[in-house]
């Protein structure tokens, strides 16, 4: 090889190492470390506060705690179509999205398009001290009833 | 003394040592000089020195690069002004959007020049690849430029959009929800890549600056750079290419 060919190819590769690190670290740079969300587990009461028939809506944590026969469940209030927060009408007993229109039943099934798939059910467990503990980030089966 | 004439002031200065340091040719008198006005100025020579007649008719190419060049214009100037009484932070991003409209003299006037003047951007920019596909001008020699033509038609939505958020009302907040989440949908980098623009899981303050710095630095900057390279191309292209030329009728012997 000559010298020149040498230098050359290493000086384009030292170029390219040094522009593959400068990206590495600047996608690094770019993640945030600390974030000041609302943290995924939360109280939501003690389980006397939800007979059959209480639907609650936790808006801070997007998420709804439900009364059911003879337990308690969680379901996350967040719209499997896009994303948006849906309520829960109590006058037509259904949860609705405000952004495409989908409806869902108290079981989290889709009643009413556009959303693909059921709002998923979410961890909800008594604590020990006679409180319920939801944590949205872990889902369980729908169905999963916690009796209380 | 004389009363000092307009003729006599501009000969006056064009006189100047100043002006002659600045301004390098006399006054564009001969056909060299007028070449030289063109070729010696940062901004005129991007047009060329001479110009078909032809290539000035509205029918070749309706102006559409030119309204939507027109608009950038327009949208940097209001855009830097509006940035005069915005702060991208949670809640003070509506309320000085309230100010804008209430209390800043000529504030509402200045955002909806903005917010219009993005509106017929997009609709501009679409017409002009409209006209350049339906005038064939995207082929060879032109190929490269129609890239760079479509990426800054990516720019010019992305502008858009991530102008979207900064009002921080209902409308902003549920757009970018949305818009998110369809970004969720590409496989493998979709999930990181929203973590990425959001700064976060969710439309929050982190994201309402990452949406500023984008909106008013990244992208513009961008913006600025693949114009510059479009309009260049333009000219080492070959000019503007209008409707293609009626082709000659067949001979008689040419008929199949
Ligand atoms: S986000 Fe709920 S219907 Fe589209």
């Amino acid at each position: 090889m000559k010298r020149r060919d040498f230098l050359t190819m290493a000086g384009v590769g030292a170029c390219a190492c040094a522009a593959a690190g400068a990206g590495v670290v600047t996608l690094d740079f770019l993640q945030p470390k600390v974030l000041f969300e609302p943290p995924t587990r939360f109280v939501a009461g003690t389980a006397l506060e939800f007979p059959e028939g209480t639907v609650r809506f936790d808006r801070e944590h997007r998420a709804y705690v439900i009364g059911a026969s003879g337990g308690v469940y969680a379901m996350t209030a967040v719209c499997t179509h896009l994303g948006c927060i849906t309520r829960f009408l109590s006058d037509e007993n259904v949860i609705a999205c405000p952004c495409h229109g989908s409806r869902f039943d108290l079981e989290g099934n889709v009643v009413h398009g556009p959303a693909p798939r059921p709002l998923p059910w979410i961890e909800i467990k008594p604590d020990g001290a006679g409180n319920l503990v939801v944590d949205t980030a872990s889902l369980v089966p729908a169905g999963t009833i916690v009796r209380v | 003394m004389k009363a000092p004439t307009a003729s006599g002031v501009s000969a006056w200065i064009r006189d100047t040592s100043v002006y002659r340091s600045i301004v390098r040719h006399g006054v564009a008198d001969t056909n060299l000089n007028r070449a030289l006005v063109v070729m010696e100025n940062l901004f005129l020579h991007v047009h060329p020195i001479k110009v078909r007649a032809k290539t000035l008719l509205t029918k070749h190419t309706y102006w559409l690069g030119g309204i939507t060049l027109a608009c950038t214009a327009i949208l940097y100037a209001t855009g830097i002004l509006l940035m005069f009484y915005y702060h991208p932070s949670v809640p003070q991003a509506y309320r000085d959007m309230k100010e804008l409209q209430f209390v800043v003299d000529d504030g509402l006037f200045l955002r909806n020049l903005h917010r219009w003047g993005a509106h017929l951007m997009v609709f501009a920019a679409f017409a002009h690849m409209l006209r350049v596909f339906y005038h064939r001008a995207y082929r060879p020699p032109r190929q490269f430029n129609w890239v760079v033509g479509v990426v800054l038609l990516l720019a010019t939505l992305l502008l858009s959009y991530t102008g979207y958020l900064l009002p921080w009302d209902q409308l902003a907040f549920w757009g970018v929800s949305v818009g998110t989440n369809m970004v969720r949908a590409a496989p493998w980098i979709g999930e990181p890549f929203r973590f990425l623009l959001l700064g976060g899981h969710v439309v929050s303050e982190n994201a309402l600056l990452r949406f500023y710095v984008l909106h008013c630095v990244v992208l513009p900057v961008t913006l600025i750079l693949l114009v510059s390279v479009h309009i260049w191309r333009v000219r080492k292209d070959g000019g503007v290419q209008g409707p293609p030329e009626p082709s000659a009728p067949l001979r008689e012997e040419e008929l199949p």
